[in-house]
Parts: structure tokens; C-alpha cells; sequence
């Protein structure tokens, strides 16, 4: 009885802590707006529309199969799932109520109109540093879309993250609140590029990786994994054994394939086909900031060595298997004699991204998932996920690693792929 | 060194190299023509087969990757005597103009219906995606596929 008690007061006091904490973080409720806007001109629109490319709005607020901006996308994060909202016009399930004003908070301090805090998968800790011009060409831009009526799944959260006001303290440690009347400098094209890169097309999210708090390490662009895809260092382009240059980067950038690294695949690829749309001066400048940023060289790691197939393939070694399988699997495109190799100067596979990174996730996710068909896209890989097993994937890797790219083995490719087999299960 | 695997619900011991795609291996040691060789990189889906109840392109399946697993073909399917369901449906609708698609259209299709033996259009067609048919016969397929999953004989 006496436990009952003392249980009872302690939920009581932790439900009035809760509770005031609740009522003291939580911030005002803008008024709705009720009566339509009207249409933008078509220069609003087309400049929107480049705002709300180039921050990528869409990659996140669409489901896979969705309407566009109408949310409901799944954002895996160490904390557990948090879907994407609706930033469609619909009123009731929507942005339709949001006035100008409240878009322009949500976007700098990352409240909702009603007040509620809105999680940091929203990246708001990067576009509460944008121009007050391009918040709201992004805002006129949005409410000009077709309404979709539709509700996204309930969030799914480890307690006590789901509680919503805990948020202030997360904002209190990782956000830096832009100013409102920040307009746009007589920017040079490095000052575009660092504001394309940091904040509006918020890089650093998938880029620098996240701490146990969830925030972005420091310092920026040291390389995260993001969906189960590494997003390689943004500060070691100038590395590897072809140096990016920035042309190249700006081709990658636009057409999602670079001749000396390989193709945009996972979450990168939508990346490129928005970059696409966007005007091409944009894209350098993008390019030139990052080419800015370039860590200096490492320690030289000494003359690279020449691919040793004959020490890759020894008779009864993972090696050995995995260039059986890649004899059958994979050199009808991708064998050094294959004519798909040819045309238009294809990257070798010895130099694709995916095979000189540290870590096998982007080769193993490309084996397993393939690149999708696109019509639109000069790069497509059928998947194998259906064709091979974790331990074919993983000879798979001894041989292409080390008798093709020449590189280190790596460790633990099986269990890697089994892992990430299981995430991108439907 | 020779590999096992169960080919149409039968036991099969293979002595092709393990490093040979599975369809020169239906084709050359075992003599079983209806998967055809359409591009050879998995673009074209000519050479469909089904593997452990995926539908797979046997063009770059490796050999080495089947030991102990279990393949179907269209030859599985029935004969020109006794055809199967989707067989027959294909027939009825005569869904084949020059032909050298179907083998793999019906056993991608066959790879469907015996998981969600009564899908809808849609499902029907993004699971078709992957297979090409350059006559452009595409909806008497699609007729004949949606036969089978809502009339009664899946």
C-alpha cells in the first residue's frame, strides 16, 4: 500500500514536470490563414521551384509511389522511425492554414504552426540560416502545389523521445537561430556555393554523420552513413586515387554519373535529379565551395599495388569463389573485354566510389538492390539480392576488392550484408 | 566438380563450371530451351527463371550460387500436352506474337501468382516491369495474367 503510494506521488511529480515543462517550452500558435493565396506569377514560381530543388524538399516529403510533398516517407534514425509530413496545401493534413509567417518559423526554429516542436529530421538547424527572400519563394511555391489529403503513419519513437518538448533542450545544444531580415548578399559565386551547401541543400545532415545526441558531428563533412548508404567525406574529394576536379563534380552533381567514380546511388540519386533542374551556375558554385574544403593530403600511403589477381583468386579462398561468381554474375558489363565498358568511356569498376571506400555498405547495397531502372538515367543495374546469399556477397567483395580495385580487404562483408538485406526488406 | 540443386522438383547433380550462368547451363547441358538469351546483362528478362520462388534473370545467375536450391523453369510449368494454368491462359488470350519473351514473362508471372494468388492490376504490372516484350503484346499478357488471378484457376 505504502509503495502504491509512493509510486502514485512520483508518476504525479513526474507528470507536473512533464506537463510544465511542456507548458514552458511550448511556443505560441500562429493564427491559421483562411482565405487563399493568389496565384504566384510565373517568375515566383520558377524561382520557388529552384529554391525547393536545390533544399531538396521533395527527396524527404515523398513516400516511395506518393504524391509529391505530400509526406508519409519513413526516416529510419538511431532513435527509431519519424515519417515525413504533408507539406502539401490541404488545410487539414497539410500546410494549407500555415501562414507566410509561420512557414518562416518552422524553417528557423523548427516549430509547427500550432506551436509543437517538430523533430530534427526536419533540418531546420541548417535553413534557419536562409535568405527571408527564398523562405518565401519556397512558401509560395509549396501552396501553389496540387492539396493532397493524406496522413502520414504516427511517428515510431523510444519513449521518452516521442515526448515532443524534450526538443527544447536538443534545440538549446544544436541550434543557431538565423536572423529574420537576412537577405541575400551581392554573393560571389563561393559565398553561393557555401550557402548552397550549408544550408539550404543542408549536406552536413547525411555528410558528417550524427552523434549519440543526434546531433551533426563536428567539425562538417567528415562522412556519416545515412539509410545504410555511406556518404563519403565531402573533405577528402581531392583524394583517392582519382582526385575529383571540380568539372567533374559539377557533371556528377547534374547527371548523377561521374566517368572517374562511378554513378549516384541510394539517397544521393534523387539528389542528382534535382540538382538537374536546377540552373547550371548554381551546381558550379556548389562544386567550387566543396572543392574549398579539401582536407589536406594525407600521409602518402606509399606507390599503390597493382591489382593481384593471382593472390585474390589463390585456389580455395573466398577470392577463388567469388571470381567464379563474378565470371557468371557480373562480366557481361562489367569485365575489362565487356562492350558496355566502352561506350561513352564508362568508369572501370576499379575506380568506382563504392568499391574504394573504407567501408563495403555502398558495394554491398548496390549488389543487392542494383541501381532502379530510370528513364531518365543512363545507369541501370539489375539487383541481386534474389541471386546471391550474404556469403556470395562477401566472396563476391574479396575478389572485386582486392583483384580488381586493389585495395584491403574489408571485414565482416557477410554479416554487413545480412544486416543491411534485412533493413530494405518490405 | 559438379553441383545439386533441385530443377522442377527434380534432383539434379550439374558438371557445368560453377562459374557458367545458369541459362547456358538449362540450355547446353540439359537441352531445356524455353528460357531464351535475350541481352545478357539482366535487361531484357528473356532468360527468367525461378529460384527459391524469386523470379531471377538465369543470364547472371552463377551457378556456383544454386547449390542446393531449388529452379523452376517454364518446362515446370506443364507441356504443350498438358499446360499449365498461366499456360493456358496465355494460349486462350494468345498473349505470344513472336514468342521469344514469353518463357519469362510466364514464369515471372508464375512467381507472382504463387505468392499473391490474386493481385491487382497494378501489382500485376510493377511486378512485369522487369520483363520486355518488343512486339508490344504487353496487354493480352496482362489479359491473360489477370485471367488467371481472378478467374478461378490460379
Amino acid at each position: 500500500m505504502k509503495i502504491r503510494t509512493i509510486a502514485g506521488a512520483g508518476a504525479a511529480m513526474l507528470a507536473l514536470t512533464f506537463g510544465a515543462l511542456y507548458a514552458w517550452t511550448r511556443p505560441a500558435a500562429i493564427a491559421p490563414v483562411t482565405q487563399a493565396l493568389p496565384a504566384p506569377a510565373p517568375g515566383v514560381l520558377a524561382a520557388g521551384a529552384r529554391v525547393v530543388a536545390l533544399g531538396d524538399c521533395m527527396v524527404c516529403h515523398t513516400a516511395k509511389g506518393g504524391a509529391a510533398y505530400a509526406g508519409g516517407l519513413g526516416l529510419a534514425t538511431p532513435f527509431g522511425t519519424i515519417y515525413s509530413t504533408n507539406i502539401t496545401p490541404d488545410p487539414d493534413t497539410g500546410i494549407g492554414r500555415w501562414s507566410a509567417q509561420a512557414f518562416r518559423r518552422a524553417l528557423r526554429e523548427g516549430v509547427a504552426r500550432d506551436g509543437h516542436l517538430l523533430y530534427p529530421a526536419f533540418p531546420y538547424i541548417h535553413y534557419t540560416r536562409m535568405y527571408d527572400g527564398d523562405i518565401d519563394l519556397a512558401y509560395r511555391y509549396l501552396m501553389s502545389r496540387t492539396p493532397v489529403r493524406t496522413m502520414q503513419p504516427a511517428n515510431e519513437l523510444v519513449f521518452p523521445l516521442n515526448f515532443r518538448p524534450l526538443l527544447a533542450f536538443w534545440n538549446a545544444l544544436y541550434l543557431r537561430p538565423g536572423e529574420t531580415g537576412t537577405a541575400a548578399p551581392t554573393a560571389t559565386p563561393l559565398a553561393r556555393g557555401r550557402y548552397l551547401v550549408d544550408t539550404l541543400g543542408h549536406c552536413a545532415s547525411c555528410h558528417s554523420g550524427l552523434n549519440p545526441m543526434g546531433g551533426e558531428r563536428k567539425p562538417a563533412f567528415r562522412g556519416g552513413n545515412i539509410d545504410g548508404w555511406d556518404a563519403p567525406a565531402l573533405t577528402g574529394l581531392a583524394h583517392g586515387p582519382v582526385p575529383w576536379r571540380q568539372q567533374e563534380l559539377v557533371e556528377y552533381l547534374r547527371g548523377g554519373l561521374s566517368l572517374g567514380h562511378g554513378a549516384a546511388k541510394g539517397p544521393m540519386r534523387p539528389v542528382t535529379e534535382h540538382l538537374a533542374t536546377v540552373p547550371r551556375e548554381d551546381v558550379e558554385a556548389i562544386a567550387l565551395y566543396l572543392m574549398s574544403i579539401q582536407a589536406p593530403h594525407p600521409a602518402p600511403e606509399g606507390a599503390r599495388a597493382a591489382p593481384l589477381v593471382s593472390v585474390a583468386t589463390a585456389p580455395d579462398t573466398p577470392g577463388a569463389a567469388g571470381a567464379r561468381l563474378f565470371a557468371a554474375a557480373c562480366a557481361s558489363c562489367h569485365a575489362a573485354s565487356a562492350p558496355l565498358t566502352r561506350i561513352n568511356g564508362r568508369p572501370g569498376l576499379a575506380l568506382s566510389s563504392a568499391l574504394q571506400g573504407a567501408r563495403p555498405d555502398n558495394f554491398i547495397q548496390t549488389v543487392l538492390h542494383g541501381v532502379p531502372w530510370d528513364p531518365a538515367s543512363p545507369v541501370y543495374m539489375p539487383p541481386f539480392a534474389d541471386v546471391l546469399d550474404d556469403e556470395q556477397v562477401a566472396q563476391l567483395a574479396a575478389y572485386i576488392r582486392t583483384g580488381i580495385a586493389a585495395r584491403p580487404a574489408w571485414h565482416d562483408v557477410a554479416r554487413t550484408s545480412a544486416k543491411l538485406r534485412k533493413e530494405t526488406q518490405e | 566438380m559438379s553441383t545439386n540443386l533441385t530443377l522442377n522438383g527434380k534432383t539434379q547433380v550439374l558438371r557445368s563450371d560453377p562459374g557458367t550462368p545458369l541459362l547456358y547451363v538449362l540450355r547446353n547441358e540439359l537441352r531445356l530451351n524455353g528460357a531464351k538469351f535475350g541481352c545478357g546483362m539482366g535487361q531484357c528478362g528473356a532468360c527468367t527463371v525461378i529460384v527459391d520462388g524469386k523470379p531471377v534473370f538465369s543470364c547472371m545467375t552463377p551457378l556456383a550460387a544454386l547449390e542446393g536450391r531449388s529452379v523452376r523453369t517454364v518446362e515446370g510449368l506443364g507441356n504443350a500436352e498438358a499446360p499449365g494454368p498461366l499456360q493456358a491462359a496465355f494460349i486462350r488470350h494468345q498473349a505470344a506474337q513472336c514468342g521469344y519473351c514469353i518463357a519469362g514473362m510466364l514464369t515471372r508471372a508464375q512467381a507472382l501468382l504463387d505468392k499473391h494468388p490474386h493481385p491487382t492490376e497494378q501489382q500485376v504490372r510493377a511486378h512485369m516491369e522487369p520483363n520486355l516484350c518488343r512486339c508490344g503484346t504487353h496487354h493480352r499478357i496482362l489479359a491473360a495474367i489477370m485471367d488467371v488471378a481472378h478467374g478461378g484457376r490460379p
